[in-house]
Formats: structure tokens, C-alpha cells, sequence
């Protein structure tokens, strides 16, 4: 399988203190990545090094395209959706209106509305709340958002920040399934990065650990989530 | 506007030995300001006056803005107050010139500290927006035709008629444009020296604290709305008796010496000085001084554009304004000598 | 009782003339959450502009478009020029920034055009609108295209797609850069819009107060004054501010002895830091609900 995103030696930092320090890993076409690892690991920077929200040195290739030095709005309108940490929805704008938002880079005159309709599919509690401001939901139902915004771009990757963050274990195992289904069905390209480890290894096909800015250790999600002492040692369950 | 290295809140001082080069650097420009008007015409040292002036509201402005972090666009107003109560004091009662000056202090405490009460609930472009308003409607309130008996309306008020002067005291063989130069340096070094103290007191921490982290000075204990309207009260006095100086200088006040303009001017030489950097007051009076000057030579007429032009400059090259050239410039001698 | 109707609807006619400025000055806040300090000024020079290809003989319906669009391309300019550089610096180098920016509009228009007062004729024509009608033809005339270019504001933002982007950069710019929105081309539009709806103000205000350099100082404030009533965050609530502000304006000064005619001013003043202290988020201006 051909890689959709492929990383080397990147690296990042906030003013004096480099988070980042030479990552290599790759994202397969169609498939889900996990990145795992502790808080403060460096999860959170790599994507937002990924989407250009900080400077970074390295390579990055998109889908046979050198990223590392396009601004956000660029890398997104390749086609990378970003899902961030605290799932950065518009409060003061209505639900619907944040799934347009989604479609912004797309031509005016395509399916979007269709779009909404589909991303209404997967996620039935959105149409209930349609025209309310999204402020005003639910903290999974912002979570559902977030991830039905990601869709509209119609995206060949997403990069998605802790989904499962400050939500009830429910919600997090609702969320979890859409994100199968999604994967199934649209297959879109993930990169995800998790605290909770056994949810997002069941997710993923391939995993990487990172501590302190580099990986530690990488190989298939099935084959890590069997192993007893990298289960001990580094995801504590 | 990061001002923390000027004067960072809460730094511990270590005792110091009596001469250091800072205070010889003080004492020689003290020693220079006061040997000026002995060698040079009349018109310049009226401008120095000036500078002096404005420096001292600059202070002010200093105060409020570098050390606790609220904006004001309006402080031409409290300028406008001191110098009309020294222009009423004056001129209506009689009193001598130097007693008006605390007491032009004084009701610009008062008035600033009220002033500050509705600001406390303000932030930001808010605080500026409600000072902007401040310094658009002073005028009006001087032209007010209640009191017109004691503003003189329109017209404003001729301090002293020509014959008399600032008197000089002690019968000094001094020309009055000589006194009232020195008069106001003297004035303005007090003042400075009382600037520097509140900023290393007590209060000064507080008011500094509460720019840099109001959330954490207010877990320490330290009452915010206190501080604040102290700040106010505080600034507007120091750019009162600036006011109250210029009314002596000038022998003349009018509303519309007191608009928006002036308000301008001195957030200008707040800025080209450096916020928080007490000593650029004298290099932003300076430049509100005789920049205007030297634009109106490089173009007639579009003096006000070149003044803007100057401005964005600042902004673009030196955003910490004069004092953050000269900290960078000392450091970098510095670490030259250090890295022979 | 005809003195008091009368002094409603006049202050309702200058109401218009602040609810188009309290309406610009809503459009820059929307786009940087800032007020603009030199948007009088920038307006006032759109009017002049105005002015002077009236007095080359350009007749009046292709002045109007023609300033309008040279506004939107200056403020857009200004934008890029100015205030991008400093996008990120703090609070206090773009307020100085604005100040410059005053000083340079004020003395450029003072240096073209010097200082002198210009009778500016209305688009609409002389006289009351109708036989002894309390409005002029210019005071309904310019009631009306403030009332349309609220309209179209509001169209323009619910139903157009940069409009939704232009408010998403607003509300969040970070997001916005993650769906892919230019929000420094956002905000730059913002200028541009702001400063076309200032020479509409400054076009329809000048032939009321005539035109010369310091025109609109006076009027930003009112406006000011109308968009903090009304709220920052919304076109609506600053138009009916501007019209209060004309009312009360009005009716202090005939009804309040001292305030006469004397202390209008300071009326502004005095509704700006009530409404800042008593309800920061105006009439009608939004306060954001979040839940985590």
C-alpha cells in the first residue's frame, strides 16, 4: 500500500524548547495511523506541524506533494483535514453553518448540500440541531461536529486530536464507531492521535509511539495491542 | 509591550554601591539641562520649557500605560484641567503661580480617579475608546457658558497680563523665560524622582502585577479596583501639573489648546519614548517637540502626514520606542566588550 | 407636543448619519476586533474624493459607484500596507498605528484640499420631501440608503459564502485557517467594506455639515456612540444605536437647559461609558456562549 502522508526527520519547536526532534512515519493510503504516546510526548505538535500551524523543519510529502512549507489554508486546501484539540468549532455560528464552512474550499456549485445531508447520516443528532448555535452543543455533539466539518472538505487525510477527549465513555465508544464507519465507507485516510491507546489501536491499522519527541516504536496496531510488555511499559492498560 | 525587563514586577534589588553609571548619566544631563539656558536665545528655551512639559505628562501617561497597562487617549483632558485651575487660580484669586501647582495635582486626582471608577470595567480598546471620547468632548465642557465667568468661554483665559511675568524669586538676575525654565526643570526633576519611587514601591508592584497577571495579582491579594483607580489618579495628577506648568509657560489657556490633538501628542511621546521606560519621556517630548518642526521643513503643509509617517516607523523598527533601541544598544556594547 | 414630534424626527434624520458610521465602524470590528480610530478621517477623504470628481463634472450617479469602489480598494490597500505587518503586535502599537494613520489622512486632505468648508450638494435634491413634510428630501433620502445598505449588509453575511467566511475568520480565526479560509484576505475585506460604507456615510453626511478635513471627527464619536449602544457584533443593533444617539442627541439639547446645545458632545461620552459600564455587549450585540 502506497503512503498518503510520509514524514522524515521532522522537526518543531516552541521558542527555546524543541518538542519535535526528528520524526519519520508514514500514513497509508486508505489506512488509519495511530500516534501514541504520553501527554506532552509531542502528539498534539506533530499535527499542527503537519497543517502549518507552527514552523517546522523536515520533510513532509502529501500525496507526492512537499508540504513542509505552505501555510495552513494551503495544506488544507490539498485536501488535509484537521481536527483539533478542543475541536475549534464556530460557537457563534449555527451547526449547519459550520458544515458549510467545511466546504469552503470547495467550488460553489457542487454537492454540498448533499454533503450535509450525508454527514446528517452519520451523525443524526447534527440535523437535530441544525439550525442552533453550535456553541450551544453538547460537548459530544461538538465532537460530532468537528468530525462532520472534517468530511465536508471531502478530505484524502484527517488528522484527528484526541477525539475521545472529556467526553463520556459513551460518547467516546458512539464517536469511535462513526469513525469506523467513516473509514469503511468514505475511506478517508487517518491519522489519529489518542491517550486512550487500546481504543484508537482497534481503530488503527498501523501505530507509532512517540516519547520526547521521537518514536520509540512502530508496527502494526494488532501486533502492538498484543504485546504484553510495550502494553505495560508505555500504554499503561 | 513587553515592558518587563524595564521594570519587572517584583524584582529583588540588590544593594547598590552610591556611584553608578546611571547616576552619573542623571547628574551630567541634570547638570546640562540646568547650564542650557545660559547658552542659547529665547524662542529655544521656551521649546525646552515645552519639552519639559511634556515630559512630565509623558510620565503621567507612563504610569497609567507602561506600569499598569491601561490605555488612555484622552489625557490631554487632565492637561486641560491643570492648566485651566492654575489659569483660574491665577488670574480670578490671585494666587501665587507655585502654590496652584498641587493644588492643579490635586483636582486631577480627584477628577482621574474618578475617571478611573468607570474604568475599571474596561479593557482595552474599550478604555481607549472611552478616553478617546473624553478627549473629543473636553473642549466643550471648557466652552460651557455656566462657567463661562471663570473659563472665559471661547476665549479662554490670559494668564497674567503683560507685565507680569513668573516672578522670579529671591530677586535672581534671571530673564522670566530663564525661570520659568528652570522653574518647571526643577518641578519636573521632583517629579521624576517621585515617579521613580512610586514605581519601586510597594504600590508600583501591585500596579505592575496587575498589568502583567491581574488574575494571579488578584489570588496574591492584591485589590485590583484599588490600583487601577490609583493608576488613574496617579497619572492625571503628574499630567495635570504638566498643565498647570504649561498654563505659567504659555500665560495663555483655551478649549481648543486642549484637543484631541494634544491627547495625540502625548501618547506619541509615550510611544517614541518607550512604555515603561520612565527616562524616555525626555526623548518623546523631544520628538513631539521638534519632530513637527523638522517634517514641516521636509514638507509644508503635510507636516501631519510626515508625523504619521514617523509614527509607523516607530511602530515597524522600534516597537519598545526609544528605550528598547537604547537597552539593545547598551547590550550589544556590552557583550562586545564581554566577548573580547 | 409638534416641538417634541419635530425633534424626534430630526434627530431620527441626523440618526442616519451616525447609524451609517456606527455601521462602518461595526464592519472593522467584526474584521479585527478593534476600533478604528482614523476611520472618520478615511471617510472624510472618500467624500473628498467624491467631491472632486463632482467638481470635474462627473454627474453624480457615477460618482457615487466611482468613490465607493476607490474607498474599497484604499481601505483594502491600507489593510495590506499598514496594519498587516503588525497584525500580531499588541493592543497599544495598533491603536498608535490608527493614530498615525489619522494624522496622515487629516494632513494629506488639508495639504490637497486645504482647510476651507465645501458646500456639497445632496444626490437628492433641495427642500422638504413634500409640502410641509418634517423631513428634507437629502434627510429621507439618506434614511433610506442607510436602511438599504443595512439590508444588503445583512443579506451579504447570511446568504453569501464569503460573508459566512468572513464571519467564521472573525469568530475564530484558527478554525477558519483550518477550513481552509485566507482570514488575512478576510480581514482585508473587512477594510475594504468598512471603508466603502465610510464615503457612503461621508457622501451622504456632507452636504448636512459641509465638507472640509476635520468633518467627521465629531461624527465617528456619535458613532462610536451608536455602535457600542447597539453592540459591536451587530450591523442591526448599530443602526438603531446611531438613531437613539440622533434622538437623545436631540432632545437633550432642546429639553436639558445647560446641555442646550452646548454639551452635545459630551453627551457621546457620557452614553459610550455608560453602556461600556452597565451592558459591555449592547442591545443587540451577542455574548458568546460556549460549553465544554
Amino acid at each position: 500500500m502506497s503512503a498518503i502522508l510520509e514524514v522524515k526527520g521532522l522537526e518543531a519547536s516552541y521558542g527555546q524548547l524543541q518538542v519535535l526532534r526528528g520524526l519519520d512515519f508514514e500514513v497509508a493510503k486508505g489506512g488509519v495511523t495511530a500516534l501514541l504516546g504520553a501527554n506532552g510526548a509531542g502528539k498534539t505538535t506533530t499535527l499542527r506541524a503537519i497543517c502549518g500551524m507552527i514552523r517546522r523543519k523536515g520533510e513532509i510529502t502529501f500525496d507526492g506533494q512537499r508540504i513542509e512549507k505552505l501555510g495552513t489554508e494551503d495544506v488544507v486546501r490539498l485536501g488535509v483535514a484537521h481536527i483539533p484539540e478542543g475541536r475549534g468549532t464556530f460557537g457563534t455560528l449555527t451547526t449547519e453553518e459550520n458544515l458549510q464552512l467545511g466546504a469552503m474550499t470547495r467550488p460553489n456549485n457542487s454537492d454540498i448540500q448533499a454533503d450535509i445531508e450525508r454527514c446528517y447520516g452519520f451523525f443524526p443528532r447534527l440535523k437535530e440541531r441544525r439550525n442552533q448555535q453550535a456553541g450551544t452543543l453538547s460537548g459530544g455533539e461538538q465532537q460530532m461536529l468537528a468530525i462532520a466539518r472534517a468530511l465536508m472538505l471531502r478530505p484524502k487525510l484527517m488528522l484527528l486530536d484526541e477525539p475521545s477527549f472529556g467526553l463520556a465513555p459513551l460518547i467516546v465508544r458512539q464517536i469511535f464507531d462513526i469513525l469506523a464507519d467513516v473509514k469503511r465507507e468514505a475511506g478517508v485516510s487517518m491519522l489519529i492521535v489518542e491517550q486512550n491507546a487500546s481504543l484508537a489501536l482497534e481503530l488503527a491499522d498501523h501505530a507509532y509511539l512517540i516519547e520526547t519527541g521521537s518514536i520509540v516504536i512502530s508496527g502494526e496496531a494488532k501486533a502492538i495491542r498484543e504485546d504484553e510488555s510495550v502494553r505495560a511499559s508505555y500504554l499503561g492498560y | 509591550m513587553a515592558t518587563s525587563e524595564t521594570y519587572a514586577a517584583g524584582a529583588a534589588s540588590a544593594p547598590k554601591p552610591f556611584i553608578t553609571a546611571e547616576r552619573v548619566v542623571y547628574l551630567l544631563l541634570f547638570i546640562g539641562l540646568v547650564a542650557l539656558p545660559f547658552f542659547s536665545k529665547g524662542f529655544f528655551v521656551f521649546q525646552m520649557t515645552k519639552l519639559l512639559i511634556y515630559a512630565i505628562a509623558i510620565i503621567g501617561l507612563n504610569l497609567l500605560t507602561g506600569i499598569n497597562g491601561q490605555f488612555s487617549l484622552g489625557h490631554g483632558a487632565f492637561y486641560a484641567v491643570g492648566a485651566y485651575t492654575t489659569a483660574i487660580m491665577v488670574e480670578m484669586m490671585g494666587v501665587n503661580y507655585m502654590l496652584t501647582l498641587p493644588v492643579a495635582g490635586l483636582i486631577c486626582f480627584v477628577f482621574g480617579f474618578l475617571f478611573g471608577l468607570p474604568a475599571l470595567r474596561l479593557d482595552g480598546i474599550y478604555l481607549a475608546l472611552a478616553t478617546f471620547a473624553l478627549a473629543i468632548a473636553m473642549p466643550q465642557f471648557l466652552k460651557l457658558s455656566t462657567i463661562e465667568h471663570l473659563t472665559g468661554g471661547v476665549q479662554g483665559v490670559i494668564v497674567f497680563s503683560e507685565t507680569f511675568d513668573p516672578e522670579v524669586p529671591f530677586g535672581l538676575p534671571l530673564d522670566p523665560g530663564v525661570w520659568t525654565y528652570l522653574f518647571t526643570l526643577f518641578v519636573g526633576v521632583f517629579l521624576f524622582w517621585l515617579a521613580r519611587n512610586i514605581v519601586a514601591s510597594r504600590t508600583g508592584r501591585a500596579m505592575m502585577a496587575i498589568r502583567d497577571n491581574p488574575i494571579a495579582a488578584r489570588s496574591m491579594g492584591v485589590n485590583i479596583a484599588l490600583y487601577k483607580t490609583l493608576a488613574f489618579g496617579l497619572s492625571a495628577l503628574f499630567t495635570g501639573v504638566a498643565g498647570a506648568l504649561s498654563a505659567i509657560a504659555v500665560k495663555f489657556v483655551a478649549p481648543d489648546s486642549f484637543t484631541f490633538a494634544l491627547s495625540i501628542v502625548l501618547l506619541v511621546g509615550l510611544v517614541v519614548g518607550g512604555v515603561g521606560w520612565l527616562p524616555g519621556a525626555l526623548i518623546g517630548a523631544a520628538f513631539i517637540v521638534f519632530v513637527p518642526n523638522f517634517a514641516e521643513e521636509i514638507s509644508k503643509g503635510l507636516s501631519g502626514a510626515v508625523f504619521g509617517f514617523f509614527l509607523i516607523l516607530v511602530i515597524y523598527l522600534a516597537p519598545q520606542g526609544a528605550g528598547g533601541l537604547l537597552r539593545a544598544g547598551v547590550g550589544r556594547v556590552k557583550r562586545l566588550l564581554g566577548g573580547r | 407636543m409638534d416641538l417634541f414630534l419635530q425633534q424626534i424626527v430630526s434627530g431620527f434624520a441626523t440618526g442616519g448619519i451616525y447609524a451609517c458610521m456606527a455601521l462602518s465602524v461595526v464592519m472593522i470590528y467584526q474584521a479585527i476586533h478593534h476600533l478604528n480610530f482614523a476611520q472618520g478621517e478615511m471617510a472624510t477623504f472618500s467624500t473628498f474624493i467624491a467631491w472632486q470628481l463632482l467638481a470635474w463634472g462627473l454627474p453624480y450617479f457615477a460618482v457615487i459607484p466611482l468613490a465607493i469602489g476607490l474607498s474599497f480598494i484604499g481601505g483594502f490597500i491600507v489593510e495590506r500596507v499598514v496594519f498587516k505587518p503588525i497584525e500580531n503586535a499588541p493592543v497599544l502599537s495598533h491603536i498608535v498605528i490608527f493614530i498615525a494613520l489619522f494624522a496622515i489622512f487629516n494632513s494629506a486632505m488639508g495639504f490637497i484640499w486645504d482647510f476651507s468648508i465645501k458646500p456639497v450638494p445632496s444626490a437628492f435634491g433641495e427642500g422638504p420631501l413634500y409640502e410641509g413634510s418634517l423631513l428634507s428630501k437629502h434627510q429621507t433620502g439618506m434614511i433610506s440608503v442607510t436602511m438599504f445598505v443595512l439590508v444588503l449588509l445583512w443579506a451579504f453575511f447570511r446568504f453569501t459564502r464569503v460573508g459566512l467566511a468572513m464571519r467564521a475568520a472573525a469568530a475564530n480565526p484558527q478554525s477558519a485557517r483550518l477550513v481552509g479560509i485566507r482570514v488575512s484576505f478576510m480581514t482585508a475585506l473587512g477594510w475594504g467594506m468598512a471603508s466603502a460604507i465610510g464615503a457612503v456615510a461621508g457622501i451622504l453626511i456632507a452636504p448636512v455639515v459641509f465638507l472640509e478635513p476635520n468633518m467627521m471627527l465629531s461624527i465617528l464619536l456619535y458613532g462610536f456612540a451608536g455602535a457600542v449602544l447597539g453592540g459591536l457584533t451587530s450591523p442591526l443593533g448599530a443602526v438603531i444605536g446611531g438613531f437613539i444617539v440622533g434622538i437623545v442627541e436631540n432632545l437633550a439639547g432642546t429639553y436639558i437647559p445647560v446641555v442646550g446645545g452646548e454639551l452635545k458632545l459630551p453627551i457621546a461620552l457620557f452614553l459610550i461609558v455608560v453602556v461600556l459600564v452597565v451592558k459591555p455587549e449592547g442591545l443587540l450585540g451577542r455574548r458568546v456562549v460556549q460549553r465544554v
